[in-house]
């Protein structure tokens, strides 16, 4: 009885897959960070932007739609986008009358809305490729190489270790209350109690699963302490990445950074 | 020539009173395999942490020859390889080798041994084709001989395992009896499974409310019906 849905990743036989770890998740970053960067409004460069992460998704065996059902992850964080044709003066594009103010959108202003749910619609869509073409084991040697501290690296693979067992451990008790859940014999009796009692039920379910995992903790380190856990992270030396990965490394930074360039030059 | 554990006069309360050792004193020679049996809440667990210094009470301890005191820790964790009763405990990493390999890095060793130790323990407990595998995703059976790995990679001098049969299935249980009686190390198992303790462990210990109870041949006491329904077993 396991939980599946939390583990993003998809194995398939591809190059994105085969690729280093370190390799995907350097370009990822440097592509978030490119599309981040390049100015509003510039149009083109976004079509660019798409058709690599899509040739990427292509590439990856994963399938472009499920990448893009995925990426509708992106939707809620363009709300907070909404008010920008309001906010930003321009060209009147109409005007929306609400009780005593009048709100008026400007083309710059939804050009603007526009490029930013384009923007996190393509980032998400990289952070997608990433998790869904690299184990998370590989993702978290990466970020060691990367330079990300040694204690965040470990406390990121201890989450992801136990997210899961405690995905369980709610699981089984929710599937415990609900096998305890019956409707009694006699007919008009009202089954499920009281919405206070019910939520009383729930609140300790979730006291118990918390003290559950509060307990858990202190066996985990006592584990660790038993194997020689002395309060600093080690990890054996990552081993050197391969000239023809490293090539490529250097042709996606080049290639994305000329493109950031090209879009700064033209529309920023 | 020194005992692998030497107890005398161990005592320990929980900070909230409650008393779970009392007195208990237990000499286990180099290369014996005993058993300690007793009830729930007996003090089996609270003994066992005492052996690398988890938890420390009043009395002494000594293992293979160090007293367990803070400035020993280091050496004491690595001779006494402690096998905890649930397996999401001891396997907290990412994978299967990430775990074996835990103990080994934090002794210091270098990578390459490192390395060699993780494939002897691995293929110690047969369990060779599971290195890049997710902890997660194994069953108990797998998980078991995985956290036996975990300790057998710092080759210690003694295994101490809580309740290893607890939750396997016949075919993973009978595999991992004879998995611990292939092993050449001193071993001391918390168990209530009585089987397996008459087949594995030829000395037995009884635990009750924090005291030692018997402590002798494991078919003597075994055969003994009155104390052993004396002490709820």
């Amino acid at each position: 009885m396991h939980l599946h849905f939390l583990d993003p990743y998809q194995p398939r036989r591809s190059p994105v897959h085969a690729a280093d770890s370190r390799l995907k998740l350097t370009l990822t970053l440097a592509f978030i960070l490119t599309t981040s960067l390049t100015p509003a409004a510039a149009w083109p460069v976004y079509i660019l932007l798409l058709a690599l992460i899509l040739a990427v998704e292509i590439l990856s065996g994963l399938g472009v739609g499920y990448v893009l059902k995925r990426a509708l992850l992106a939707l809620p964080f363009v709300l907070a986008a909404l008010p920008l044709p309001f906010t930003i003066e321009g060209q009147a594009l109409f005007s929306l009358p609400l009780g005593p103010w009048t709100l008026t959108a400007s083309v710059e202003g939804l050009a603007r809305l526009v490029s930013v749910a384009l923007k996190s619609w393509l980032s998400v869509q990289a952070a997608i490729v990433l998790a869904a073409s690299t184990p998370f084991p590989d993702l978290l040697l990466a970020m060691r190489a990367l330079g990300i501290p040694r204690l965040l690296v470990a406390m990121f693979g201890l989450t992801w270790r136990y997210l899961f067992v405690l995905a369980d451990e709610a699981l089984r008790l929710m599937r415990a209350r609900a096998a305890r859940s019956g409707e009694g014999a006699a007919a008009g009796a009202r089954s499920g109690g009281s919405v206070a009692w019910r939520a009383r039920v729930t609140g300790g379910m979730a006291g118990s699963l918390f003290l559950r995992a509060f307990e858990r903790s202190d066996r985990i380190y006592a584990a660790m302490l038993s194997r020689g856990y002395d309060g600093e992270v080690r990890a054996l030396p990552v081993p050197p990445m391969s000239g023809l990965q490293r090539l490529s490394l250097a042709a996606g930074l080049a290639g994305l950074g000329l493109l950031l360039l090209f879009a700064l030059l033209l529309w920023g | 020539m020194h005992h692998s554990i030497e107890i005398e006069n161990l005592s320990f309360a929980y900070p909230d009173g409650h008393a779970a050792l009392r007195q208990v004193s237990l000499t286990i020679a180099p290369g014996e395999k005993v058993a300690l049996v007793g009830p729930n809440g007996a003090g089996k667990s609270t003994l066992l942490l005492h052996l690398n210094g988890i938890l420390s009470g009043e009395g002494s301890v000594r293992v293979c020859g160090l007293p367990v005191v803070k400035e020993n820790l280091g050496r004491v964790r690595a001779a006494v390889g402690l096998v905890f009763q649930n397996p999401d405990d001891q396997l907290f990493s990412p994978t299967v080798f990430d775990d074996v390999a835990y103990g080994p890095i934090y002794q210091g060793l270098p990578p390459e041994e490192v390395t060699a130790r993780v494939a002897a323990a691995l293929a110690a407990v047969g369990m060779s084709a599971y290195a890049r595998r997710v902890s997660h995703h194994l069953s108990v059976g797998e998980k078991k001989r995985i956290a036996i790995a975990t300790v057998l990679s710092m080759k210690p001098e003694v295994l101490v395992l809580d309740e290893p049969t607890a939750g396997l299935d016949p075919r993973a249980r009978r595999g991992l009896i004879r998995l611990l009686g292939e092993l050449p190390l001193t071993m001391l198992v918390s168990s209530h499974d009585l089987a397996m303790v008459r087949e594995l462990l030829p000395r037995t210990v009884i635990l009750d409310e924090g005291r030692v109870v018997a402590d002798g041949p494991t078919e003597a006491l075994l055969a003994d019906s009155a104390l052993l329904e004396a002490h709820g077993l």
